[in-house]
């Protein structure tokens, strides 16, 4: 117990040296970006935020904040990649509009450029062959040019993929098991994120009837954290994901010493804790925000790795390693909970709080351990997240629902339910892009959640009781 | 620092657009979560509908404005007879995750470029709202007095709103004096007593969700016309937290507690909106500290406190009776 009270002030140490290194991190965030600036981009983003200052009295509820220069035109951001992922730089691309040029640029190193257009309307993106050069030379994009219709205050992003044939429209008519393949693939790895986060919501709710809507917040949490640490202070990001994770569960710890713990000896009833919970989310996404602006970057490391042929499917080397760990830790999670003590003790508390008090168990003590392994875990998803797809404010915020999907999917509470609602929503949702169109893969599993409490409340491991 | 303009901001926000928007929203989650106390997360969702209605009816389908706010109208009630049959025989926290999910639907089918043709993508709809400012009784001038001076145009829908925001007040009140308001009440405080009365639970709180998803749909009228736009990415969930706010602020299961929870908390987001810009402007604000784009997240995190501390520490609100909301005692 008093071993537990030490290790947690250490870790209150980082978390406390954390909060103070972050108003750093604004500082010293975007010389990382401008040494990789747009070559040659004809976006004169320094001075779009400087001619408008916030004169505007009318207050808008936009829950998009600003990630256009405002005032300044319409962006459309070009990603030129080859069909292995990696990024091509140095690319001229342009953009025409009734064949007159209205803007141009060159990739960067990230494969991408800003390219800014006076307003909003239909414009043809074009990619200039000519320009292709090294290993590039010579590839055909897919389509070239693509029309784009921009809309006000909407950046559009248009990706060019370079293959060796133009036109190879491969499997977009038939479906072969190649692509069934990949897109199960694909749900496996996103499956496995969603499980972190889904294990540490579940076991939380199990043991405290909280419901968590701030739990999206340690998932942005820890990436965020790991990206600090990467691109600040310089860390390799393996090292950086490990301090990130270290941090979270201090965060996760934190949580619940500050906010939760005293709610719970007040007396809060479940339904008001919830609604905190949503009130923190909000605060703390925005927090994020503040400090880290609303631009996607991206770690220092393994963001242009050729994917690997395996079998049928085929991977980046970082997307195998991500999913080894996720199914490591998600092992060693389950053992755990079966096989320790305090494993057992946690599903006790789950099963019944009071009856595991009167036997003896420290329900605190349990609880201070979900919470801090609940925040470890969702730090891990969080730096696996952003190493697949890149970091924003809102990253956690954008799964929230599907993680809820699959802890309802496989019923709340229990942890091993929340492992296999995550693995079918993650299939689920990229094995529907064959059916349905790739920006409405989420709906499908909302659609689904809801269905699963019309027809089977508890989910599919949870005991049949009355929940309604 | 221009005190004046400050005040007179806040002063304007106090009956300005987005005051009678919150408030209307705000009005129809009272009839749901102040008074059946059903934890619908999805009021943004119904106000979409309201909002897309007018606009898709009369901009695309090219259908006259009354037969938008009769489609608006009628889809938010059938919106909520489709949420309602799977998620309210759930427990609280379910119906909260089901209804969030719900309004999430929404919102991305609303955006999707798959359905472009008929609700504009993520870009949405606008150049609809000509018929309404056709029946403007005002001719182009200024309108009001001291700090409160209106375009015609702004004139004419705060009009149009707070008489909506009269009638729907004074519905809810003849609502809840009636036996059918007692039968809600119960249902919030103890939903067994009231089913072994022999009430149908049920169909109470169905009837509650529909009413309060009309009003929704009112203030999504309301929203669509006075902006002349729509867009899918406007309602999305933070637009319902801040109706929570609004609610909890004024204080939930008070007639007129969302209409005054809705004042207070655009005057008070305009006030520190104008202070911390005028700080900027004048240099008083180190810009390592706060630059322009981010005092307006500080809005956000003001919310999310808000909505944190007055939850644990005056979940009433306000002017709100402790012993009506009883959310705090299970």
């Amino acid at each position: 117990m008093r071993r537990a009270a030490a290790t947690g002030a250490g870790i209150l140490l980082t978390a406390l040296t954390l909060t103070l290194g972050a108003p750093s991190a604004t500082a010293a965030g975007p010389a990382p970006a401008a040494a990789v600036s747009p070559t040659g981009s004809t976006s004169a983003s320094p001075e779009a935020g400087a001619e408008s200052p916030a004169a505007q009295p009318n207050p808008e509820p936009t829950a998009a904040a600003g990630d256009v220069p405002a005032g300044e035109g319409e962006l459309i951001r070009a990603r030129v990649r080859t069909e292995d992922r990696e990024d091509v730089a140095g690319v001229r691309v342009t953009v025409l509009q009734d064949d007159e040029l209205v803007a141009d640029g060159t990739t960067d190193a990230s494969g991408q450029v800003d390219l800014v257009v006076p307003e909003p309307g239909a414009y043809d993106v074009q990619l200039d062959l000519e320009s292709l050069a090294g290993d590039a030379a010579g590839l055909q994009p897919r389509t070239n040019p693509i029309a784009t219709t921009v809309d006000e205050g909407n950046p559009r992003t248009v990706a060019f993929r370079l293959g060796a044939e133009a036109g190879t429209q491969a499997g977009a008519d038939s479906i072969g098991s190649t692509q069934v393949a990949q897109l199960v693939a694909n749900g496996l790895r996103f499956g496995l994120i969603i499980a972190m986060a889904a294990i540490g919501l579940s076991l939380i709710f199990g043991t405290t009837g909280l419901t968590n809507f701030a739990h999206s917040e340690l998932v942005t949490f820890g990436a965020l954290a790991a990206y600090f640490f990467n691109t600040v202070t310089g860390l390799h990001v393996i090292v950086a994901a490990l301090l990130a994770v270290v941090a979270s569960g201090a965060f996760g710890w934190l949580n619940d010493r500050a906010l939760w713990q005293p709610l719970r000896r007040r007396g809060t009833g479940l339904i008001a804790m919830m609604i905190v919970s949503i009130g923190l989310s909000l605060f703390l996404r925005y927090l994020y925000l503040y400090v880290f602006g609303g631009s996607s970057r991206t770690y220092r490391e393994y963001q242009s790795q050729a994917g690997l042929e395996l079998w049928l499917v085929r991977l980046r080397p970082v997307d195998l390693i991500c999913m080894a760990i996720s199914v490591v830790v998600l092992l060693v999670v389950a053992w755990a909970l079966v096989r320790t003590r305090l494993g057992k003790a946690t599903r006790a508390v789950s099963d019944n709080p009071a009856l595991a008090s009167a036997s003896g168990i420290d329900v605190d003590r349990v609880i201070r351990t979900v919470w801090i392994t609940g925040g470890a875990l969702a730090g891990l998803a969080g730096v696996l997240l952003g190493l697949q797809q890149g970091l924003n404010y809102q990253m956690g915020f954008q799964i929230l629902l599907l993680v809820f999907a699959a802890v309802t999917l496989g019923g709340l509470g229990t942890a091993f339910g929340a492992l296999v609602g995550s693995l079918v929503v993650g299939i689920f949702i990229e094995v529907s892009t064959l059916f349905v169109p790739t920006e409405l893969k989420n709906v499908g599993a909302l659609v689904i959640l809801i269905l699963i409490l019309l027809v089977r409340p508890q989910g599919i491991l949870g005991r049949a009781q009355r929940v309604g | 620092m221009d005190w004046g303009s400050i005040f007179t901001n806040a002063a304007v926000s106090l009956i300005g657009v987005q005051t009678v928007i919150y408030a209307l929203a705000g009005i129809g989650l009272n009839v749901q979560f102040g008074y059946a106390g059903l934890l619908n997360f999805g009021q943004a969702a119904f106000a979409a509908i309201g909002a897309y209605g007018i606009a898709t009816m009369v901009a695309i389908a090219g259908l006259p404005l009354w037969l938008g706010v009769v489609v608006g109208v009628v889809g938010a009630g059938l919106f909520a007879l489709v949420l309602g049959v799977p998620t309210l025989r759930l427990r609280a926290d379910y119906l909260a995750i089901a209804t969030i999910a719900a309004a999430e639907i929404v919102r991305l089918l609303l955006r999707s470029s798959s359905l472009r043709e008929y609700t504009g993508g993520s870009g949405g709809v606008n150049g609809f709202s000509g018929d309404f400012y056709a029946l403007n009784p005002f001719s182009p001038g200024t309108y009001g007095f001291g700090p409160w001076r209106f375009s015609e145009r702004t004139t004419w829908v705060l009009l149009v709103a707070w008489v909506l925001i009269a009638v729907c007040c004074l519905v809810v009140w003849l609502l809840m004096r009636s036996p059918w308001g007692r039968v809600l009440k119960g249902i919030r405080e103890d939903e067994d007593a009231v089913r072994s009365l022999g009430k149908n639970v049920y169909a109470y709180k169905m009837q509650a969700l529909v009413i309060g998803g009309v009003i929704g749909a009112l203030a999504g009228f309301v929203s669509a016309l006075a902006s002349g736009s729509v867009q899918a990415d406007l309602y999305g969930t933070p637009f319902t937290f801040f109706i929570y706010t609004v609610l909890l602020l004024g204080g939930a299961a008070r007639v007129l507690g969302p209409v005054v929870g809705a004042m207070i908390f655009w005057a008070v987001l305009s006030l520190t909106d104008n202070v911390l810009a005028q700080m900027i402007q004048g240099g008083y604000m180190p810009t390592w500290l706060m630059t322009d784009t981010q005092a307006g997240q500080v809005r956000f995190m003001l919310v999310g406190l808000a909505l944190m501390l007055l939850m644990i520490f005056r979940p009433q609100g306000i002017f709100g009776d402790r012993r009506e909301l009883a959310i705090d005692a299970r």
